[in-house]
């Protein structure tokens, strides 16, 4: 690179850091306040974008920014008025489902107000375009957005330490029960905060479209970046937001001027895993106070009771019979009900009784089906021998990958799950030769004996009830009690004894192996495997499993689970809008049963 | 409520009739909601075709029947929908998927139940050579095929340097290489200075344009498309990166590309697309003229897909008689049939379509992209040779 390229990347990362903190810092201050992990975030980013589109053709591109940001903030206060604020008592990461099932409405929503196609914006008046820099051209707007997102860093700034509006927030990111009890009205704060989070969304969408066309496909490319930043630089902290902006940025921007662009696949959660490893409260974070009443005090799980054991031996005979009434799809479906059960019980293993959050459990998974896939399409072992072999590779990998999560908490340790399943899965997407690249391995069907429906979901029956089976055991064994001490009190837990981290980082293995028993199932059952097995959507559809059957339930991650992936499949065959379907439906379910599907049975007492 | 009172009335009518009158079941899947661009018109083609067909009797004297699924995009979930449409829906025929890793795993699910699908949209070389299996036939060019056809072009201009962006996944990869190893062939002192291969949907365009920029190309290369091609235009129209550089760019005159960048359309590009107002012959202009009468909308490329897939599985069943699926995979092999583009052989060999794609130039024209000085490129004359392709498919 010569010394003015160098320059003008320099300047690139420079523009891309301003777009990244304006997105990054609303959703940073969200969760300063509130502790909501806003996954809709994205999507109000991406709302941000066709409302200033739409509008630029109508007032122009200088009215439209304000005015889409303006919209996109009365739909944030809408949001927490009529969804959020609804439950704010329950268990947490509630709230991470609910605008999980937020972002699956929008999109479908965004798809028929503005139809399919991507929606180039117009440039923006005064800034369209280029002045000579060191011999190259460089967009007028990119040295706009240079000088704009250090103004809203200090716009931000000022508010929060100089306003009183600033000074309330500040002491509810601080201690929200301590402003609360001093008076502070925390409804109409959270309100406030959700609104100028939404709007901040709305503007870095609204300022984006000279750049980039709206498209259905940004929400979940932008939460991502956008989770990192605000990681990086310290959970509400708006200065370190704009730090690990600027960090991210430029290093993707000389990533690709030194020619490593295959490296941007992966290189910001290649940064947030180092910073955390040797930060864990990231750049400019501080150690968060324990928010002190997530609602009441959980009761320690009660072992089942006869009756329940006798339901649920009664369950594990029908489903034995089932294929002599049903030998068809029913079999194709409930095999995929029963390998996602054993997944989302293995991460309910976790982030139940261990307490741990994970945001990337589908790393396991994936290395369950890649391990099964490769030994048995390179002809290294038998189909078996494979499928008793890959666990064991996912449970190698959560060993390795567990020793680094355990040692932080709470939503850092969540995203260090999530950076390494991303390192995993660019492995595999990048790894031709072993993995076949982004199209995966096929030919990897089960051994002649089981290739039939009927057998191999036998196969999985058992495999599956036996592991959840042992999991749940697992969980009222000494083990399970130390781990539950663990998570409720990890003072006490230490002071009698118990090596917290150590026992967490056995559950980690455990679930990881778990995990990659229902990866390898999969992989056999669908005859080839491919990143998708270990992307994002993967491990989020595993939260989403969990939080509707209920954390803090035995069994509500098997129903949620089976009515997850039901409604998938239903809701697909039977509606143009399916997505929204889904989406709907998690919401109501959400609201009429905040702890779970596991908790219905007990509504009664 | 209608519609459920028809489908029963349907279903007690059904029942009782014999076999013969049953519809045909064509089991559709697709990923409509990750790409709605392409696939909305792909979905109106299919279902113009389906009425043209009933309209004339049928095949067989039997109705056909289109069963379209979602496929959520995602392997392991086509996988399992084809497997309803197999068992639950009891079709004669799978067709559709549209990403390449999509694509493999329904080919290879076919291959296991023993199946015809009919891999409509995925352009992966793998789905016919590497991975070819009895059961799976492709209708479009593929990645090889459409890089095939730039490549005379491309050699003519005797540019040097030459520099190439792609979107990093199996479509781009393969496209990249492909390109290489045939302009290396027809121009053998050319030099490839750059290589650039953002994420796909989320190039950083302004840094990948600098970078193209400080390789001083004379040349590029690029297999973008969608959001990543209008972000990269609009960056090097303004950074002026096309001024010195002829750009070749695999589907960017697809109207379904294309006419998202209305006044960036960058001048003089040459691409591979579908010039459909142009295109005056009277197989187009019929399949054109029903389309726009029936949907009140210009057709797509997505559009003539759909359509020449169920003109496909038709004349197969006839040429088959029956449709028995061995019967069906035979009459595939060889079948010559008419499609807006002109006449197709399904190739034995590979299981290919020979369907061709239109090789052209981009222009301006009222503030809308266009296609200029275009050609259309025979399928059957930009594959490998007979030996090449028998040793890439393990059969």
């Amino acid at each position: 690179m010569s010394s003015s390229s160098v320059l003008i990347q320099f300047l690139n990362g420079l523009a891309s850091a301003s777009s990244l903190f304006l997105v990054a810092a609303g959703l940073s201050l969200i969760f300063g306040v509130t502790r909501i992990v806003n996954f809709a975030h994205g999507s109000l980013y991406m709302l941000g974008m066709y409302l200033a589109v739409w509008l630029s053709e109508r007032v122009g591109f200088w009215a439209a920014v304000p005015l889409a940001a303006a919209a996109v903030a009365i739909l944030g206060s809408f949001i927490e008025l009529f969804l959020l604020r609804r439950i704010y008592k329950a268990p947490e990461l509630l709230q991470l489902l609910a605008t999980f099932a937020l972002v699956l409405v929008i999109k479908d929503a965004a798809l028929w107000i503005w139809g399919p196609e991507d929606l180039l914006g117009p440039r923006a008046p005064g800034f369209a375009g280029a002045v000579e820099i060191a011999g190259s051209a460089f967009p007028q707007y990119d040295l706009l957005l240079i000088v704009l997102g250090p103004l809203v860093l200090a716009a931000l700034w000022l508010l929060l330490t100089r306003s009183r509006w600033g000074i309330l927030v500040r002491a509810a990111t601080e201690d929200r029960e301590m402003a609360g009890a001093l008076g502070v009205n925390e409804r109409w704060l959270f309100t406030s905060v959700f609104a100028l989070g939404a709007l901040l969304a709305g503007l870095g969408g609204a300022l984006q479209i000279p750049r980039e066309p709206a498209n259905l496909n940004v929400d979940l490319s932008v939460i991502s970046d956008a989770f990192v930043v605000v990681v990086v630089g310290g959970l509400g902290s708006i200065p370190g937001a704009f730090l690990a902006a600027l960090l991210i940025a430029e290093v993707k921007a000389f990533c690709i001027g030194l020619g490593f662009s295959e490296a941007t696949l992966v290189i910001e959660f290649i940064v947030m895993a180092a910073v955390l490893v040797v930060r864990p409260w990231g750049l400019l974070g501080r150690v968060q106070a324990a928010a002190r009443i997530p609602g009441a005090a959980e009761l320690p799980l009660q072992f089942p009771g006869k009756r329940m054991l006798r339901a649920g031996a009664a369950l594990l005979a029908v489903l034995a019979l089932v294929p002599l009434a049903s030998p068809g799809y029913t079999l194709v479906l409930l095999t995929d009900i029963l390998v996602f059960a054993l997944f989302a019980v293995s991460l309910h293993f976790i982030i139940g009784p261990a307490g741990l959050y994970s945001f990337g459990h589908a790393a396991y998974f994936g290395l369950g089906a890649y391990a099964a896939g490769v030994l048995v399409v390179k002809n290294i072992t038998t189909m078996e021998l494979a499928l008793a072999l890959a666990p064991l590779a996912a449970g190698l990998g959560a060993l390795v990958f567990g020793w680094f999560c355990v040692r932080l908490s709470g939503v850092y340790s969540a995203m260090l799950t999530l950076a390494f399943a991303q390192i995993a899965w660019s492995a595999a997407f990048q790894w031709d030769a072993l993995t076949g690249g982004s199209n995966g391995i096929v030919g990897i069907w089960p051994a002649s004996w089981l290739a039939s429906k009927t057998a191999y979901y036998y196969l999985t029956l058992l495999l599956c009830a036996a592991a959840i089976l042992l999991l749940w055991r697992a969980i009222y064994s000494p083990f399970g009690y130390a781990l539950r001490a663990g998570r409720d009190s990890p003072l006490r837990a230490d002071a009698i004894g118990i090596d917290v981290r150590a026992m967490q980082w056995a559950a980690f293995t455990i679930a990881g192996l778990a995990a990659g028993i229902a990866g390898a199932l999969y992989a056999f059952s669908k005859g080839s495997i491919s990143p998708e097995a270990m992307a994002i959507p993967r491990s989020v559809d595993a939260l989403a499993m969990v939080l509707l059957g209920g954390i803090q339930t035995l069994t509500g991650p098997v129903w949620g689970a089976a009515l997850f992936t039901w409604l998938q499949d239903a809701a697909a065959r039977n509606f143009d809008y399916w997505r929204a379907a889904v989406g709907m439906v998690i919401l109501f379910l959400v609201i009429a049963l905040p702890g779970g599907l596991g908790t219905l049975g007990k509504r009664g007492q | 409520m209608l519609r459920i009172a028809l489908l029963t009335l349907l279903l007690v009518i059904g029942s009782n009739a014999n076999s013969q009158s049953q519809p045909i079941k064509i089991g559709e899947l697709n990923s409509y909601k990750v790409f709605p661009a392409f696939l909305e018109p792909y979905k109106k083609g299919m279902e113009l075709a389906l009425e043209e067909i009933n309209a004339s009797g049928g095949v067989l004297g039997r109705k056909l029947e289109l069963v379209t699924r979602d496929d959520g995009g995602t392997p392991g979930d086509a996988v399992r929908v084809a497997e309803e449409l197999i068992s639950r829906e009891k079709v004669n025929v799978l067709m559709g998927t549209f990403a390449s890793h999509v694509g493999l795993a329904v080919s290879n699910l076919a291959n296991q139940r023993k199946i015809l699908f009919l891999a409509s949209e995925p352009l992966t070389d793998k789905i016919v050579w590497e991975n070819g299996n009895r059961y799976t036939f492709r209708l479009r060019p593929s990645t090889y095929m459409q890089t095939a056809m730039l490549i005379p072009e491309a050699a003519k201009l005797k540019k040097k340097r030459w520099a190439i962006v792609y979107p990093n996944y199996e479509y781009g990869q393969s496209a990249t290489a492909s390109f290489k190893k045939l302009l290396k062939q027809a121009q053998p002192d050319v030099e490839f200075v750059a290589e650039q291969a953002p994420a796909l949907g989320k190039i950083d365009a302004g840094a990948v344009v600098q970078a193209l920029a400080d390789a001083k190309p004379d040349a590029i290369f690029s297999s973008l498309f969608a959001a990543d091609l209008q972000k990269f235009v609009r960056e090097g129209n303004t950074r002026g990166l096309f001024k010195s550089t002829v750009v070749f760019n695999l589907l960017a005159g697809e109207p379904e590309y294309l006419d998202t960048l209305k006044d960036e359309t960058p001048d003089g590009w040459w691409v591979t697309g579908y010039p459909w107002k142009e295109i005056n012959t009277p197989e187009h202009r019929k399949f054109r003229d029903a389309y726009q009468k029936r949907w009140k909308d210009y057709p797509r490329q997505g559009s003539v897909v759909g359509y020449v897939a169920v003109y496909t599985v038709a004349e197969a069943i006839k040429r088959a008689k029956n449709v028995e699926t061995e019967n069906l995979v035979e009459a595939m092999k060889g079948l010559e049939m008419q499609t807006p583009f002109g006449p197709i052989v399904w190739r034995p060999l590979d299981h290919q379509s020979t369907m061709g794609a239109y090789v052209g130039q981009l222009a301006r024209k009222g503030g809308q992209g266009t296609m200029v000085n275009w050609r259309f490129a025979d399928g059957a004359r930009f594959l490998p040779s007979f030996e090449e392709v028998k040793a890439l498919r393990k059969e």
